[in-house]
């Protein structure tokens, strides 16, 4: 059942029309839940009792951060996907989702350097938790950088994706060796499996960011991904008919 | 099976002793980079024997990163890599000779020479010796790690700055675990944890990488 699925997501024409059905909604759900949490995080929560309204930006920089590693994840499935299957579309989920992770990182990384100016004094620290992320930038550049340099695109899509998963058994140790190498950041405030120690207000605005966030980057990897669909198709027939389907429509009007 | 293993190791070896200008140069380099630290820090003995574990650490990383390439790039370039590809023998255990190959030439020299340039830095002896197990378990993991960074980037021609950018966020938890170690010692605690976690990661990266190193390589020479 589910290998019948991945096979026929692995049909670039089913995929581009599956995609083309799905934008719209995750467009939309994107929309409210963006709305809403800026609104519940801007206006309706109230200031921290130490940080002041400052602490605002975790609305932005907690979701950068938790994308940063979700993304990576995204990234290392697909990897394994193109590597067993040798699926097209996987391949391009892989390299769309490098260029999009690097840069959640990187919001993650300038957001909290702002937030820690005030709140520790200094744009950077080398905290554990800075750090790691730092490094995880730097392995999302090297992906896009392996990807760049190999001319073949289907050769590229390959190295790259042994590169994710080397990756992605790595982020682990190299996380839990930052930690134990210095911190000072902050304990999390929202894994913890008790009660979280955040009001409820601040809460629920920081949960909707974070499913935003999501919808946003799914949005964005499809865009790209059909992008780069239509011009690694360019010269099969799926993607001549869609055109021109496309021209008849519009002669019609 | 075992013998192909044993037989790329000494064709290895002696390829290497029989180019033995290019012997010297990585242990050459690991001990420029040393000396260059006191000259630009400053000569005073009490720094020195703070960062020395670092600067050592520093310094092995980047001579192993030098020499990284040659673990496949001459075998690619005469054609011998493709042999050894399309021989019947397991090509992880192939690379896992390779390996090793890599680090006795490149990284034995270092081990050796690390704790005499830690004498120049004003390092303890108990920090010496730690400094010197912490050489022996972590260089292995360089040559493991830098296999797959190389078996990436063989095919291209300019691998180089591209090899350096996988590899180095790779080595930082034996960057960190090695020094933390050394540090340790120096400071007279104990040190045992920092080196079992190096054990380990060697462990795992003698066992998962030359199997990495060799899917890249298909994809290489492709």
């Amino acid at each position: 059942m589910i290998m019948k699925f991945i096979y026929k997501l692995g049909s670039p024409p089913y995929f581009y029309h599956l995609s083309s059905k799905l934008l719209p909604w995750f467009s939309g759900i994107c929309i409210i839940l963006f709305a809403t949490g800026l609104f519940g995080g801007l206006v309706l929560a109230p200031a921290d009792y130490q940080q002041g309204d400052s602490f605002r930006i975790i609305y932005i920089h907690v979701p950068a951060a938790w994308m940063s590693l979700f993304v990576y994840m995204v990234m290392a499935f697909s990897g394994a996907m193109a590597l067993i299957w040798r699926i097209k579309i996987a391949e391009i989920m892989l390299i769309n989702s490098a260029h999009i992770g690097a840069v959640f990182t990187f919001l993650a990384l300038v957001t909290g350097s702002i937030w820690g100016k005030p709140m520790w004094g200094t744009w950077w620290v080398w905290d554990a938790r800075l750090t790691s992320e730092l490094l995880l930038l730097f392995l999302y550049l090297g992906v896009i950088a392996l990807y760049g340099a190999i001319e073949d695109q289907r050769k590229a899509a390959r190295a790259v994706a042994i590169l994710a998963l080397v990756g992605v058994v790595n982020i682990p140790i190299i996380h839990y060796s930052v930690e134990w190498w210095s911190t000072l950041h902050q304990g999390p405030t929202v894994t913890k499996f008790d009660k979280p120690s955040i009001d409820i207000r601040m809460f629920v605005p920081l949960i909707l960011m974070a499913f935003a966030f999501k919808f946003f980057y799914g949005v964005v990897v499809l865009l790209r991904a059909r992008n780069d669909l239509l011009w690694r198709e360019r010269r099969s027939q799926w993607v001549a008919n869609l055109f021109a389907e496309k021209d008849v429509k519009e002669d019609v009007k | 099976m075992f013998q192909a293993f044993l037989i790329i190791l000494q064709r290895d070896l002696t390829l290497a002793i029989r180019h033995r200008a290019e012997l010297m140069n990585p242990v050459l380099f690991f001990v420029l980079v040393v000396v260059l630290f006191p000259l630009g820090v400053g000569a005073e003995m009490s720094i020195l024997e703070k960062i020395a574990p670092g600067v050592i650490w520093i310094a092995a990383l980047l001579s192993a990163l030098l020499s990284l390439d040659r673990i496949f790039r001459t075998d690619m370039e005469d054609g011998s890599l493709e042999q050894m590809l399309i021989s019947a023998q397991p090509m992880s255990l192939l690379i896992l000779a390779k390996i090793i190959a890599h680090w006795m030439i490149t990284g034995l020299p270092v081990v050796l020479v690390g704790p005499f340039l830690a004498l120049f830095l004003g390092l303890s002896v108990d920090g010496i010796e730690t400094l010197f197990i912490t050489l022996l378990v972590g260089t292995p993991i360089l040559s493991a790690i830098g296999s797959v960074g190389v078996a990436l980037t063989v095919g291209l021609r300019r691998g180089g700055v591209i090899l350096s950018l996988l590899v180095l966020p790779l080595y930082v938890p034996v960057l960190i675990f090695a020094s933390q170690a050394v540090g340790a010692a120096a400071a007279g605690f104990p040190t045992v944890a920092p080196i079992a976690m190096l054990s380990a990661l060697l462990l795992l990266a003698l066992s998962l990488t030359p199997w990495a190193a060799s899917s890249a390589l298909k994809m290489s020479v492709s």
